[in-house]
């Protein structure tokens, strides 16, 4: 295993050699230690590596993910996995805004709760929280599926287009155009696969309200043509 | 962007380090804010006392003869500490408005940046590690700070437009945001005679904030009413003589970081700031809800 002490390696060294790794490497684990809340930690990794974060990271880390698996014992700033494309992210505390933003594959799992903005304009990832989310999250959100085992903040889903989610706890109030849905069976087959996937145990799916788009907001209503 | 750290000590023993764990914050904020940087010291008030932070483009002649004069005009004892560009004016409490007043008339190039019992403000254009240095920030005492490193959106960077800014005896805040009511609202306060030194924005959040609290709002309630009348991006620090504040707006895009042990309450733009922290590592670390005041006093 490769140990890089951030307090003796500049970050730009780390995020050098992660990308240099390639499919096939043998230097399959990583460790960081004393990340003290720096940005870009492990950002843009393309190899199926496993990097081990010990410490609280800032603004954008494991951004632009492929394949690795990186995990954060700590809490993650801004933008955490922002843009991920495939790929695991696990954050074991609390992570800042925008998680998982425009994220298009992988996993992005928050063991605490996710700020506001979580999952924004998400376009294929899956996000699973195990804690409490703050407002406007799954602003826009495209596709993928977004899991909370907590509650979430104001304006879930505002202008949605066909994201999934799915919220054990309450909801503080919905966006625009983002309604409750009808669990079905495929959703609740879904939703234990995701929970699965994330190492969820013990909650049922029954427990889970789905929200989704109205698709009212998808094409111009002639009846508002007076407000423009 | 701009950077805010902040630290209030609930452990009497840390008060000797407020200043060095205070200049480890700033300098961690310095990308968040390059072109100047500011912060208010609150040291042990002494009883029947008041401190008045001066400011002077030409503090060496200045300075020179203003203790003399202000002692001659206010017919009373007055001490003067200079630091570079600033100076700390200690004089009778009761003596404090006459000695602001002759300080106006006699000393018109003399801005004054703050007054009262226990603050005292240092800012200034340049590196914010370099304004640390400047103002031996390190070695100061007492009780909280609170500190800026700026970079400029809606007005010049000079030294007035730095923060902390500070509108009513030993209250201070910073900002990092910005006001989309604030000439409205400067209007508005001007009319119930507030005064004004520039044409930012954070100014007027502070003069609303003074401006509540001198119609009997504690800290608590007045940043509950900014929330109410102040539009714009906000997150705000604010400090008073026994209190230390913090407030996002509604959509908290502003970012922000609480840390609370038994020895300290710390707040940080980012977690950056706090990881120098003694005990951070068990610390309750969280990011303020947006539209929640949060106040601590002693």
């Amino acid at each position: 295993m490769r140990s890089i002490d951030l307090e003796k390696t500049p970050l730009r060294e780390l995020n050098e050699s992660l990308h240099q790794l390639k499919d096939g490497t043998n230097e399959t684990e990583w460790e960081v230690l004393n990340p003290r809340g720096q940005h870009a930690v492990a950002v843009g990794i393309d190899a199926p590596v496993t990097v081990t974060i010990r410490g609280p990271v800032g603004y954008y880390c494991a951004g632009m993910n492929k394949q690795a698996t990186v995990v954060v014992h700590g809490s993650a700033g801004p933008g955490t996995a922002e843009n991920m494309m495939s790929g695991k992210v696990i954050v074991k505390g609390d992570a800042s805004q925008y998680a998982g933003a425009t994220g298009r594959g992988g996993l992005l799992l928050i063991e605490g709760n996710a700020s506001s903005r979580c999952g924004i304009s998400m376009k294929g990832i899956d996000i699973v929280v195990k804690g409490n989310i703050g407002h406007m999250s799954a602003f826009m959100a495209q596709t993928g599926n977004l899991v909370v085992l907590g509650d979430a903040g104001d304006a879930l889903g505002d202008s949605i287009y066909e994201a999934r989610l799915f919220v054990r706890g309450s909801v503080k109030s919905l966006g625009a155009d983002c309604i409750e849905k009808e669990m079905r069976t495929e959703h609740h087959d879904a939703l234990s696969a995701l929970l699965k996937k994330a190492g969820v145990n013990g909650v049922k799916t029954s427990e889970f309200k789905r929200y989704g788009s109205a698709r009212k907001l998808y094409n111009f209503n002639i009846d508002n043509a007076d407000a423009y | 962007m701009c950077g805010i750290v902040g630290l209030f000590i609930k452990d009497k023993a840390l008060e000797p380090r407020l200043g060095e764990l205070t200049a480890g914050m700033l300098a961690t904020m310095c990308e968040r804010g390059p072109d100047s940087a500011g912060f208010a010291v609150y040291g042990a008030p002494k009883s029947g006392k008041a401190k008045i932070t001066l400011q002077s483009p030409n503090p060496e002649k200045d300075f020179a003869s203003l203790a003399k004069a202000v002692e001659h005009e206010i017919d009373g004892k007055a001490k003067l500490d200079v630091k570079s560009t600033h100076a700390v004016l200690t004089c009778p409490a009761d003596k404090a408005e006459a000695a602001r007043q002759a300080i106006r008339t006699g000393f018109p190039g003399v801005r004054i940046m703050g007054s009262g019992e226990a603050i005292e403000i240092y800012k200034e254009v340049g590196r914010p590690t370099d304004v640390a240095k400047q103002f031996d920030l390190a070695k100061m005492k007492g009780t909280h700070a609170i500190g800026h490193t700026r970079m400029a959106t809606e007005s010049a960077v000079t030294t007035l437009g730095a923060h902390p800014f500070s509108t009513g005896t030993d209250q201070c805040l910073v900002h990092n945001g910005s006001l989309s009511n604030h000439n409205n609202l400067r209007r508005e306060l001007k009319h119930d005679g507030m005064t004004f030194e520039t044409e930012n924005d954070s100014e007027v959040a502070a003069a609303y904030l003074t401006w509540r609290m001198n119609q009997g709002l504690n800290l608590g309630q007045a940043l509950e009413k900014g929330l109410e009348d102040l539009d714009g991006f906000f997150t705000f620090v604010v400090g008073t003589k026994n209190g230390f504040g913090v407030v996002r707006d509604p959509i908290a895009c502003k970012p922000a970081v609480l840390a609370e042990t038994d020895q300290y309450v710390a707040f940080g733009s980012e977690y950056r700031a706090l990881a120098g922290l003694p005990g951070i590592e068990k610390a309750k670390v969280w990011e303020p809800e947006p539209a929640t005041v949060y106040f601590w006093e002693r």
